[in-house]
């Protein structure tokens, strides 16, 4: 008989766990709306608010204050990358800009591993990771605390978005970025608070990821983790990454449990990548994402 | 004083400070390539509506995008001439410092942000020209009171609206802006007569009773004639006529020779040259 209770568990574990990929495709989405640039550095960038925390934190900083710093250094890097790398890009083809972030990337992990070493750190945010029981269903606890932070700092973007100056200028600029260039809006700006907004989606990524998989150089590859939820829920939709983490997060952990016995397990690795392609076939332009159309 | 504003005496010397805009022998390229213009020259005074005219493809679309400094965006080039507002040099402005200096453009197809409501998209304006919170009310109410259409659709996002309230938008964007020149690119666009009437209406009472200047480029040549002072025309990126609005509107043989001829107009004009001839 079908076990719906595990079903279930096993549903929630996934969800749960797309949360996290959610969050790292919303970094990627807040670039890409506002300035047509994939950012490969995503990645890296989230390696590199990691690793500045822990080793600030082993140096005895107080957690606080590491935080505050790590925040600091991530909003120093946006403004730094859109200065000194894409303005001077401005107007080159897509593929051009994408190539910068992929050199960029390799920068920011050679600057990490020079400034902080290579080894392998532990994190511990203080949250444990024993699973508890609702209702029969087994649920992390830290799962849970990840999901909430995430959430929390989506509803807070979106308040800042829809109810700020600065947040308002950002969706001309994704609506229509020569119109934007028209009515006076300052893009440079513009591009510069985006790049800290992802700055601070990398520190939240990085810590939560950190503590799951210990902070380490592998930690920048979850960026191709993204690349299946942008798929699905398209390059330019922030409702659509979430939604697309959630449902990845979700297929990836029942695909391992349900189909993966008939594959000798380990499925749950590329599982991800099949669904990707397939709906790729199907819906080229995502669940909520805007048809593609070439950018001035 | 030297430089009064009395009377624009028809052949005579126009003092400097008295020119809000100026174009001199403007050529341009797009992609280093195509050559949009070559040798454009056109000025507009303070308080003058001045059109821009010609057929598709004219250049008149380049010549705004270079006035506003847009046209870097759309990889074009200016390759020769020069461009002045208010005595600064345009292509050492930035598009953005140029709307704060009160130079501010209503592109070609509205260009609103679709996905924004109409009145973000007002602020968005103000916002353009980093206006005080205080302002931005009293300037959306005063919008309003141009277009009294737009109030009833200040909530809805501006992608669901028609193409006469888009363009009104577009226009009411620009003007939170606090603009001294608007330059507005085929504002009569697709839209119908009616609505192109009340929106030039609303241009003319603006530039009377404020003194707004404005360079409009049009393919509709009998709208914009009508409420211009005076007009250059534009065939194949080249200016080939100028002059004030009354005289052009007389000369039935312009929108023949220089608009893409309706055939009406152009038996007029066989008729007229062979009166000429006789
Ligand atoms: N972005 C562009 N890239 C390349 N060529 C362009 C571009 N925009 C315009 N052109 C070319 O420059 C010339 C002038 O075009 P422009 O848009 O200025 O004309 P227009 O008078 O505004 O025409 P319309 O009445 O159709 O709007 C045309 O030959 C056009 O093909
Ligand atoms: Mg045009």
């Amino acid at each position: 008989m079908f076990d719906y209770q595990f079903f279930i568990e096993v549903l929630v574990g996934g969800l749960l766990s797309g949360v996290m990929y959610s969050l790292v495709a919303i970094g990627f989405v807040l670039i890409y709306k506002t300035s047509g640039v994939l950012n490969f550095a995503q990645g890296a960038m989230i390696l590199f608010a990691a690793l500045t925390f822990v080793s600030l934190l082993e140096r005895g900083v107080p957690f606080p204050l590491a935080l505050l710093a790590t925040l600091a250094v991530m909003v120093v890097l946006g403004i730094a990358v859109e200065r000194f790398v894409l303005r001077p890009l401005v107007n080159q083809p897509p593929i051009t800009l994408f190539m910068a972030t992929l050199g960029l990337s390799y920068v920011i992990e050679g600057a990490a591993q020079l400034l902080w070493g290579a080894q392998v750190h532990g994190l511990d945010l203080g949250i444990s990771d024993t699973p508890f029981d609702v209702a029969g269903v087994l649920i992390s606890q830290f799962d849970l605390f990840a999901a909430a932070v995430a959430g929390a700092l989506v509803a807070l973007f979106a308040l800042f978005f829809r109810y700020t100056r600065t947040g308002l200028a950002f969706r001309a600029v994704a609506d229509d970025q020569f119109a934007a260039l028209a009515v006076g809006l300052r893009l440079p700006r513009v591009w510069a608070a985006v790049w800290t907004a992802a700055g601070i989606v990398a520190v939240v990524a990085g810590l939560l990821w950190g503590a799951r998989l210990g902070v380490q150089f592998s930690l920048s590859l979850i960026v191709l983790k993204a690349l299946p939820v942008l798929v699905l829920g398209g390059f330019d939709s922030i409702a659509g990454a979430i939604v697309g983490g959630l449902l990845i997060g979700a297929i990836e952990k029942l695909a391992e449990v349900y189909v993966g016995p008939f594959f000798g397990g380990g499925i749950e690795a590329w599982a991800a990548y099949v669904v990707a392609l397939g709906f790729l076939l199907v819906r080229p332009s995502g669940l909520f994402g805007q048809k593609l159309v070439e950018r001035v | 004083m030297a430089c009064s504003s009395a009377g624009i005496k028809p052949h005579g010397y126009k003092c400097m400070s008295d020119l809000l805009l100026s174009v001199e022998a403007l050529a341009a390229t797009y992609n280093h390539a195509i050559r949009a213009l070559s040798g454009v020259s056109l000025t507009v005074r303070r308080g003058e509506i001045v059109a821009l005219l010609g057929a598709n493809g004219a250049g008149k679309s380049t010549v705004l995008k270079a006035v506003s400094n847009l046209l870097y965006a759309q990889r074009g080039q200016i390759t020769e001439g020069q461009i002045h507002f208010d005595g600064g040099a345009v292509t050492t402005i930035s598009s953005a410092d140029l709307v704060r200096r009160g130079l501010v453009p209503v592109l070609e197809g509205r260009h609103c942000f679709h996905s924004l409501t109409v009145e973000e998209n007002l602020i968005v304006g103000a916002i353009g020209r980093d206006a005080r919170r205080s302002e931005i009310a009293s300037d959306l109410d005063r919008i309003y009171a141009l277009f009294p259409g737009l109030k009833q659709r200040r909530k809805s996002l501006s992608g669901f609206t028609s193409g006469g309230e888009q363009q009104m938008t577009a226009i009411g964007r620009a003007l939170m802006s606090r603009p001294r020149l608007l330059v507005l690119d085929e504002p009569s666009m697709g839209l119908a007569p009616l609505v192109v009437e009340s929106i030039f209406r609303t241009l003319k009472q603006l530039n009377v009773s404020e003194g707004l200047s404005i360079l409009v480029a049009e393919q509709n040549s009998t709208v914009a004639l009508r409420f211009a002072d005076r007009a250059t025309v534009l065939e194949n990126g080249r200016t080939v006529l100028g002059g004030s609005a009354l005289e052009l509107r007389q000369r039935a043989d312009i929108k023949a020779l220089y608009l893409g001829s309706p055939s009406e107009s152009a038996a007029r004009v066989s008729s007229s040259s062979n009166r000429a001839v006789a």
